[in-house]
């Protein structure tokens, strides 16, 4: 899995042509290319031991095993929830031979050199990456391991290393019944040198990989002794809060903190030039001087932009912009036949990650730390050192544990921050943003206005395909140069270009409108294709309705050749109980196909919504083909979570800008779903010999358009705009008139009866 | 013939006492009655006030200035607070020293003038919204103390928003009609035979507090009904309770100390906790007052005539446990989501005594009119250097959801049916 | 100073009277296991157990805990059923990022103490005040079911 880039063609090559085909799309993954120019695989570090301090054996940048036994696994993807630590543990132990019950991992430390994930080219872990490029190369550092510390068996022995097996650490020779543990090894193999290819095991033997292993992070998140960036105390540490500037590219004007500094265990107030942060001994000195500020800004240039506004100039580029080819197949212009279009609309989201933003910062004249989890470690580096001036030798990032993480960690805006805030004095200083802060100074997932339009056969199935969608690049502001040769941000087309249906003429282009006045965007869970996908199979529904044809039905008769998406979608079928028996009024059942990030997903959501217009969701049905499975276990959570994050947005999430701000505060505005509101999700894997796909982020996509289908199902009512306009769902207008009685029989679960 | 003739004399008459009254109404405009007073027993500051607020400040906090001339977030005094009436909009004139904008250029007689007989500067009529229905009682030296305060202070240059009336009630002349019907121009006038803490409480609750400017029904001209002096109202949205010494339908069973802390904390467990506009008098005005002057608010109201209507008060019961259907509602299940964190599901409102919802008068309104007002809105008291506050729920919650949440409210912990549909709500949520 | 009971140990502390409890466990005391998620008791992240009953830490100013036996995740164990319902959730997996999750379990905890057989109603009122982004909540029910029956609830559902 060689991989070159050639800055010169602006293109990047693959000898894979399955990984050519992720490449080509996902603007995260070809951000990270862009950035790193990386061109090789994990990198090893020079000789077998860590260093003269530590003797352990490190035969590579992931492995280390001490003469006591121990064995460290170093995780170059970080843990936001998504099971990395679990996943990449297992790829290691398993071709180690132990057992996750015998290791522990650590955080790698900032490094490109060693921990660049080499399809992202930088240290970064996103865009459900991590299995699929971890399955081969964590898989060779563990092999690697594991021959050189047989190697060391075999020599002790005189024996050849054939003649030896292992289980659980403890190395055998099979013949003489001799055994020797990894750490008894430990020494020795630190002697031998790398092999050049390690041997993997032949998946039939595999004894971790596919078993729903024990997650290796959760016993200190039960009972609270895991430490998040949050948690992080060293000593002499003061706690910091921080207010910016409401409209986006504002400056401070003035602050007067007469009042503020009067209040106990406040200590400084420090301004920045978008923010003024109080320093307190604890954060709620800080919080209450933070409150007691009075504060001017200059608003600048955006402080009359509004939501409004930026729908219209979405809708007037989409007519009069000019776009940009993300796909074109056959000529669309040629075909005639009915035409169906419709016009979709996508709103900014927030992360609202459980764990709000924060970074804790030590800056001397002499070097700088930072303690943050984080996405991105090594462009946490980045920032500190244009703020500092250090060089990058000095900078030293601990990653932390995050408290989730959707794309919002892979930004390092509050790092640099927290570092302006601390150079500013000379003890360390933890900066944590308030919920409010953490809403309303996000990177939002982009607002999207998308023009679909098929062209269909006498028999409904789409002859011609056009489809643009128009809104703001992330890629472009979060790594210029990895933009297409075309202007292209492939993220923008990703699940648009490349459908799971038949459809003989097409064209899918993109319209750059850039958000105005640096409003803020970023990666949100499910990237590209949470919004593409709500779009295509939306659209799919609505020409299925459009013909008369029951959606399984039509999918079928538009899917071609396509056996996986085939066997997702019948089992789909099965397990939902699709089409079989009469659903009550009101109620309705709504279904979702793609194949975002290399793996195949069919989503069945069932849904009762009131005759007010409250939906509520009743029971969903996940069925999953992501290749190879690590752990079905981390699967079917990913896809539950994933779903839950996907209709928390679809039904109530949008952030609105008013005067330039944002609008939303907390969660009392800025709604999630709740267990209460949550159905019982059913997750089916198909099992599948293909590479690992990704999965972190699927169910994100899968949950919007299957909401939203089962919702016209219900009510015959087709939701184009996200969130969901629960009014627009009435029975009728006397509906709302009638009393919502408090003893109503309105079911409060999820669950069926 | 002679019928028309009578008509003719009728309405000849009819003009020319309108005309004569006009001419009277025009005249008397700005005469403010007797400014020349003496300082009754009962008015100024009281004894045990400390050392560290000056007496205009006091009367400032006791007259709620502030609150009605400042924004939220904005400069004290530098008005611009938008009042929404049936007719149109106005907004609050900027109060501090500014020459250009505010009062700085008032003589102390314009100022005494403005607040006994409701004009400006320039004699012009004021609308009722500023309650100088009630100020014209005040005494002369009072409101001379209170100008002096407000000149000490920093002037903010915030130029005045234009009100925002329809004819005929942009038409400030007709004012001086209603003025000279309604506007008994007169200073307060100690009681015979009361106590002077029942006095001072009386000068307290109707000249510097204006209790009644809310708290008293208003008749057909928008006038308050005297005979029905603290009966409960309805203003921009929001009830304001019967506070008689009723025993149901007001205060009177509340104990005294239940009454003072309310005014001192914002909050009396089992009654009420003070939100929306009362809230702002609390914060701004009430918590301030000293001993002598919250035992002589109590006493005076106390002692005001007993008036049936409105809402009863509920002695603090427990809540009627919850609905024992299989399934919850609707309103229950938004319950147990976004209020119990504080509220808890008893209704208790364990983390802190202001969430308590069992008592209150606002859960035991069927039409849930300050309850719906809240969740859409939601309350901020800022009280003893706290700010105890409840976020709002109406950008993210449905008219629908609201509905029902609040019908589970009044249910659950008023034992009221509630009737709200999503309709409601949405009219509502009209500003 | 203030005199609290955290974890069945007495403990003097030196804050302000309306500093919330939250603040206190976490930036004073360094009980860390309780997190800050809002601020104004919409998520449960801060969930503690005042006298057995679970309250929201942040807006509890710590006046309030006064005279009060304060458990935190760090203490739950201590008693059976905080190791079963801690025990439950590692069986059943419930955890993803973990942030949500010790403010979860107090919740669970609190509620199994009050219903030791919950239905799924109970479930539905006790545990729909704490948020999880990651959307771990099929697997929190299942959880407390188990904490409650004992029995072993299997998280896959695999073709
Ligand atoms: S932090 Fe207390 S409920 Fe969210
Ligand atoms: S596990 Fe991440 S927020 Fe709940």
């Amino acid at each position: 899995m060689m991989l070159r880039v050639d800055p010169a063609q602006e293109e990047i090559e693959l000898q894979n042509p399955m990984r050519r085909e992720w490449l080509k799309r996902g603007g995260l993954v070809v951000a990270f290319m862009w950035l790193g120019g990386v061109s090789r695989v994990w990198g090893f570090p020079e000789g077998t031991r860590l260093n003269a301090d530590d003797p352990r054996f490190a035969p590579n940048a992931f492995v280390r095993v001490g003469s006591d036994g121990s064995i460290q696994l170093v995780m170059p993807c970080i843990e936001m929830g998504q099971g990395a630590y679990t996943g990449q543990a297992t790829l290691l132990a398993e071709e180690l031979d132990v057992g996750l019950d015998q290791i522990t991992v650590e955080h790698a430390p900032a490094n490109r050199k060693l921990y660049a994930n080499p399809l992202l080219g930088d240290q970064a872990t996103g865009g459900s990456t991590t299995i699929r490029f971890c399955w081969t190369s964590l898989r060779d550092a563990g092999a690697a391991a594991r021959s050189m510390l047989v190697a060391a068996a075999a020599q002790r022995w005189k024996v050849d290393a054939s003649q030896c097996t292992v289980t659980r650490g403890v190395v055998t020779h099979t013949s003489s019944g001799r055994t020797l543990r990894y750490g008894e090894l430990a020494n020795a193999a630190a002697n031998l040198a790398p092999p050049a290819k390690p041997v993997l095991k032949d998946p039939k033997d595999f004894q971790l990989i596919g078993k729903p292993m024990r997650r290796v992070d959760t016993p200190g998140k039960v009972d609270g002794t895991l430490p998040f960036g949050i948690d992080i105390r060293v000593p002499g540490m003061k706690v910091a809060t921080v207010r910016a500037c409401p409209t986006f590219g504002g400056t401070l004007a003035s602050v007067d903190d007469t009042r503020a500094r009067a209040i106990p265990g406040v200590l400084k107030v420090v301004r920045l030039d978008n923010a003024v942060a109080v320093i307190g001994e604890h954060f709620w000195a800080a919080k209450k001087g933070l409150d007691a500020l009075t504060i001017q800004w200059n608003l600048g240039a955006g402080r009359d932009f509004s939501t409004e506004q930026l729908f219209k100039d979405l809708a007037d580029a989409s007519e009069h912009g000019t776009p940009i080819l993300g796909r074109e197949v056959g000529n669309v212009d040629k075909v005639s036949g009915k035409v169906v279009s419709a016009t979709y609309q996508l709103p900014l989201l927030a992360h609202a990650t459980m764990e709000p933003i924060n970074a804790t910062v030590h800056v001397r004249p002499d070097g700088c730390d930072i303690w943050v989890g984080t996405q991105v470690p090594a462009r946490c580096v980045d920032v500190a050192m244009r703020v500092t001036g250090l060089p990058a030798e000095r900078i030293q990032v601990h990653n932390q544990y995050m408290g989730g993480g959707f794309g919002r960690r892979l930004f390092e805006d509050s790092v640099g921050q927290a570092v302006g805030i601390a150079r500013q004095v000379d003890y360390p200083v933890k900066v944590i943003w308030t919920r409010e802060e953490d809403i309303a100074q996000d990177r939002y997932r982009p607002a999207y206005y998308d023009r679909i339009s098929a062209t269909l056969d006498d028999q409904g199935r789409p002859l011609a395909w056009t489809d643009r969608t128009t809104g703001a690049s992330v890629l472009a502001t979060f790594a210029p140069p990895a933009m297409g040769k075309n202007g292209l941000d492939s993220d923008l087309v990703e699940c648009a270009a490349e459908l799971p249906y038949e459809v003989p003429n097409l064209r899918v282009d993109w319209v750059r409108h850039d958000m105005p006045n640096g409003v803020p965007i970023g990666w949100w869970r499910g990237v590209g294709p949470t919004h593409n996908v709500f779009v295509v199979e939306s659209f799919v529904d609505e020409l299925a309705h459009t013909v008369g044809k029951d959606p399984v039905e039509y999918r079928r008769a538009i899917l071609g050749d396509n056996p996986r998406a085939k066997a997702v979608l019948e089992l789909a079928v099965e397990k939902s109980g699709w089409g079989k028996g009469d659903m009550p009024a009101r109620h309705g059942r709504g279904m979702a196909l793609a194949a975002p990030f290399g793996s195949y997903l069919c989503v069945v959501t069932d849904v009762e919504v009131s005759p007010q217009g409250e939906v509520m969701l009743r029971r969903a049905v996940a069925v999953v083909d992501c290749g190879t499975v690590v752990n079905p276990n981390t699967v079917e959570a990913q896809v539950q979570g994933g779903l839950v994050f996907g209709w928390s947005a679809a039904m109530y999430s949008g952030i609105t800008l008013k005067n330039g701000a944002v609008e939303q505060r907390n969660f009392n505005d800025y709604r999630v779903l709740r267990l209460n509101q949550t159905p019982p999700i059913e997750v089916y894997l198909v099992p599948s010999k293909e590479s690992p796909g990704g999965i972190g982020e699927t169910g994100t996509v899968m949950a919007m358009p299957s909401l939203t289908n089962a919702i016209f199902a219900a009510t015959g009512v087709r939701l184009r705009t996200l969130p969901i306009d629960r009014s627009a769902l009435a029975q009728n207008k006397d509906a709302l008139k009638s009393v919502l009685s408090a003893t109503s029989s309105a079911s409060s679960t999820g669950r069926l009866a | 013939m002679k019928i028309r003739r009578v008509i003719g004399t009728f309405i000849g008459a009819v003009v020319l006492i309108a005309v004569g009254f006009t001419v009277y109404a025009w005249v008397s405009v700005t005469h403010g009655g007797n400014e020349q007073a003496v300082q009754p027993a009962g008015a100024g500051t009281p004894a045990d006030l400390s050392s560290q607020m000056a007496r205009g400040e006091y009367l400032v906090r006791a007259a709620d200035c502030e609150a009605c001339h400042t924004t939220p977030g904005g400069q004290p005094f530098a008005g611009g607070v938008a009042f929404k009436l049936p007719f149109g909009t106005i907004y609050s004139s900027n109060i501090t020293a500014d020459r250009e904008t505010g009062i700085g250029n008032w003589s102390d007689d314009e100022f005494v003038r403005a607040l006994h007989a409701g004009v400006d500067k320039e004699g012009r009529p004021l609308y009722p919204a500023f309650p100088y229905t009630s100020y014209t009682a005040l005494s002369r030296d009072d409101i001379v103390a209170i100008k002096s305060y407000l000149f000490s202070l920093p002037p903010v240059h915030a130029q005045a928003r234009t009100n925002d009336l329809s004819f005929p009630y942009n038409q400030r002349w007709a004012l001086s009609l209603w003025n000279a019907l309604f506007l008994k121009k007169e200073r307060f006038q100690p009681e015979q035979g009361k106590s002077e803490v029942w006095n001072r409480g009386a000068y307290l609750a109707t000249a510097l507090g204006h209790c009644g400017e809310c708290h008293t029904p208003r008749n057909v001209a928008f006038a308050m009904d005297n005979g029905k002096a603290l009966a409960g109202s309805e203003l921009q949205g929001w009830k304001a309770y019967n506070i008689t010494s009723d025993k149901e339908h007001g205060v009177g069973a509340w104990s005294d100390q239940e009454l003072i802390d309310y005014f001192s904390k914002g909050h009396a467990a089992g009654r009420g906790t003070a939100s929306g506009p009362m809230g702002e008098v609390v914060g701004y005005s009430l918590q301030y007052l000293t001993p002598s002057d919250l035992s002589a608010l109590v006493t005076y109201l106390r002692d005001v005539k007993p008036q049936q209507g409105g809402l009863t008060m509920s002695s603090p019961t427990a809540p009627v446990p919850a609905s024992a259907v299989a399934t919850a509602s609707l309103g229950e299940q938004l319950f147990v989501g976004a209020c119990t964190g504080c509220h808890t599901q008893s209704g208790q409102g364990r983390e802190t005594d202001y969430a308590m919802l069992t008592g209150l008068r606002s859960v035991r309104d069927p039409h849930a009119t300050n309850l719906t007002r809240i969740i859409i809105s939601g309350s901020a008291l800022h009280v003893g250097g706290q700010e105890i506050f409840m976020p709002s729920f109406g950008r993210a919650y449905s008219d629908a959801e609201i509905a029902a949440l609040s019908n589970y409210v009044v249910q659950h912990f008023g034992g009221q049916q509630g009737q709200l549909s999503a309709a409601d709500i949405a009219q509502r949520r009209q500003p | 100073m203030i005199a609290l009971s955290i974890n069945g140990q007495d403990t003097q502390v030196d804050v302000p009277d309306d500093m919330p409890l939250l603040w206190v466990l976490r930036d004073v005391l360094g009980l860390n296991g309780t997190k800050f998620g809002c601020g104004m008791a919409q998520c449960g992240a801060c969930t503690v157990h005042l006298d057995g009953e679970a309250v929201r830490s942040c807006v509890l100013p710590v006046t309030g805990a006064v005279g009060k036996k304060i458990t935190t995740i760090e203490g739950l164990s201590a008693t059976d059923l905080g190791k079963r319902v801690q025990q439950a959730w590692l069986g059943i997996e419930v955890a993803q990022c973990g942030y949500c999750q010790t403010g979860q379990i107090m919740s669970a905890a609190a509620l199994l103490t009050q219903k030791p057989t919950p239905t799924d109603e109970d479930i539905d009122t006790a545990m729909s005040g704490n948020l999880c982004r990651c959307g771990t909540y099929v697997r929190i029910r299942a959880a407390i079911k188990q904490a409650a029956t004992g029995q072993i609830t299997l998280p896959q559902t695999i073709a």
